[in-house]
């Protein structure tokens, strides 16, 4: 399934009154190459269900697992990626990008 | 993000209104501005369309921007529209297809479109393409095509085409300049519409009708 950027926060805000917990993760800045731009969303809930892309698939698991923490504490994050991160290997981007991302749960 | 601010931004979507989320990056403070309210580098991002990080009172914001999505008028619901309706819907797109001919437009081959059986022009001048519309024009019958092209010429839409060989649309030039169309206008017209990428078939000719028209959004020079 595909959906609209502009339709993302709809479905998040759905998922909310369904009783799920869910967050919401936005590109805010990239540098270099990148296959996102700034403004590209992605949805996660609790259970993990997630929609939409921040990357071409290479940080969208740690931002998953980052956004279950956020789900708890409920404090937003601004998340670095970028093949200077430590983990390169690990969700690093394969395209020798850097971007950021911002992460928060639906209130 | 409070749900509230999710709905506030899907109610001005609905009024095809400019307007941008703006998040305060250090201490998660959100608000939305329009348009209308927004001033300095918020109102140049929701103006280029462009969501990124700005300055506020030596503050780092980021702006979603959310503006009106783009268009696409289709005017003939014929063989190619049914592929390129649906890529055009997938890309982004509000399509809307015009056709007076009532075996043509029927909900059946297009179900859940936009669909008007009004003539072209009427159509058009209802549907008010603005710089966020494209007009694309596949019956090949002038009595169709020309009116729509009349009112897309006359409109600010970021995309005009026009299926049809060079022979058809060097005839089509000429009825134009009998409207009292000037060169430089109708040369806003892509004609034959679509880029050169071999098309064939009906699916084959709606992406390369779609490529030349997002590369037209983007304004990026492609070989006509």
């Amino acid at each position: 399934m595909t959906s609209r950027d502009e339709d993302l926060l709809q479905i998040a805000a759905d998922w909310k009154r369904a009783g799920n917990d869910v967050a919401i993760a936005t590109v805010t800045a990239t540098w270099g190459s990148s296959p996102r731009q700034a403004g590209s969303q992605m949805i996660v809930d609790r259970d993990g269900r997630m929609l939409g892309s921040v990357s071409g698939g290479c940080v969208e698991g740690a931002v998953v697992r980052e956004a279950m923490e956020i789900m708890d504490d409920g404090k937003p994050r601004l998340l670095d990626f970028g093949i200077t991160n430590e983990q390169a290997w690990e969700v690093g981007l394969a395209c020798g990008g850097k971007l950021q991302i911002y992460v928060e749960r639906v209130e | 993000m409070k749900l509230a601010l999710i709905e506030e931004l899907a109610a001005l979507a609905t009024r095809r209104q400019p307007a941008a989320l703006v998040t305060d990056l250090t201490s998660g403070a959100q608000r939305i501005e329009t348009a209308a309210t927004a001033t300095g580098a918020l109102a140049e991002a929701i103006a280029a369309d462009k969501s990124g990080e700005i300055d506020i009172d030596g503050r780092k914001h980021f702006a979603l921007v959310r503006n009106p999505p783009p268009r696409i008028i289709i005017v003939g619901a014929v063989h190619i529209t049914q592929g390129l309706a649906p890529m055009a819907t997938l890309a982004g797109y509000d399509v809307a297809i015009v056709d007076p001919r009532g075996a043509f437009a029927t909900s059946e081959r297009f179900p859940g479109t936009t669909l008007s059986q009004d003539w072209p022009d009427d159509a058009l001048t209802a549907l008010q393409p603005d710089t966020r519309t494209a007009v694309i024009t596949l019956t090949h019958d002038p009595k169709l095509d020309d009116p729509a092209l009349i009112v897309a010429l006359r409109s600010s839409a970021f995309y005009i085409g026009a299926l049809g060989s060079k022979k058809t649309h060097a005839a089509r030039v000429a009825r134009l300049k009998e409207h009292g169309f000037g060169e430089g206008e109708i040369a806003r017209i892509h004609g034959p519409a679509g880029l050169d990428i071999g098309a064939k078939s009906p699916a084959e000719i709606a992406i390369s009708v779609l490529a030349q028209l997002t590369a037209a959004r983007h304004q990026k020079p492609t070989a006509r």
